[in-house]
């Protein structure tokens, strides 16, 4: 890639319904569950804003959906405000994808921003597999494994 | 993709090699992992399919190109599962040791 891009990809498949990953993805009370004591805060349409808040109240990311089709995919504009170097970075792109596979739900989420060797992209890439691990956990066995 | 896949997966140089590509630059095609190897493309492109199967990268489309992320959530699954619950501080008290001794320097 030619283009100052920072990117990093995850999967992980769950055995769910893309309706309950979904309700986990998107229900406030479910998010506090398993992202670790942090929690997504939005009305889930289009052009909404969308925040992640953390258990002590602080504004961790902010920004606003910019597509939204229920239960396939979501498109989240992310500002972190958590440490200046991070917010200097400006806005990132946060592609989150259900998929149907057999036997299974493919979670998909593409975080990237157009800055070469981001350290957001580097920050999150810490927290992204804990969440996702605790997210299949926890709709697998009713249990998460980190908090 | 169970364990086993993952630990398959990972057992051939030739495939470590494609991840050690994909952590020093993410997101590339097939061609661009190529490229350098002593590896044919048909190859490669089977061995990425079984890094893809065991999960430990992820495909994304990107116009008429095909790029190859390493997926760090399987990797992470097996380094809690089989590294963080031994004695995590001895274990890198051990390797900063042999970092030191062969003289490698981050």
């Amino acid at each position: 890639m030619t283009n100052p891009t920072s990117r990093f990809v995850y999967v992980t498949y769950i055995r769910t319904t893309p309706e309950l990953l979904w309700a986990a993805l998107t229900d406030a009370e479910r998010n506090k569950l398993y992202w670790l004591g942090a929690w997504q805060r939005s009305d889930w349409t289009e052009g909404a804003d969308w925040a992640i808040v953390r258990g002590n109240g602080e504004l961790a990311d902010s920004g606003q959906i910019l597509e939204i089709e229920k239960p396939r995919r979501i498109v989240i504009r992310w500002l972190n405000h958590m440490r200046p170097e991070l917010e200097a970075e400006g806005f990132a792109r946060c592609v989150i994808e259900i998929e149907q596979v057999e036997g299974a739900v493919k979670l998909t989420v593409d975080h990237s921003i157009e800055v070469a060797d981001s350290q957001l992209i580097q920050a999150v890439s810490g927290g992204w597999p804990k969440i996702l691990s605790n997210l299949k956990s926890l709709l697998e066995t009713g249990e998460v494994l980190l908090s | 993709m169970t364990d086993d896949d993952v630990f398959r997966a990972l057992a051939d140089s030739s495939r470590r090699a494609l991840l050690d590509r994909l952590h020093a630059r993410n997101g590339q095609t097939l061609g661009e992992l190529c490229e350098g190897l002593a590896m044919s493309r048909q190859a490669v492109t089977k061995h990425l399919g079984i890094l893809e199967q065991a999960n430990l990268i992820a495909t994304r489309k990107e116009g008429r190109e095909k790029l190859h992320f390493i997926n760090p959530v399987p990797i992470a699954e097996i380094a809690d599962r089989w590294i963080r619950k031994f004695e995590r501080p001895q274990l890198d008290a051990l390797a900063a040791l042999k970092r030191d001794l062969e003289g490698e320097r981050e």
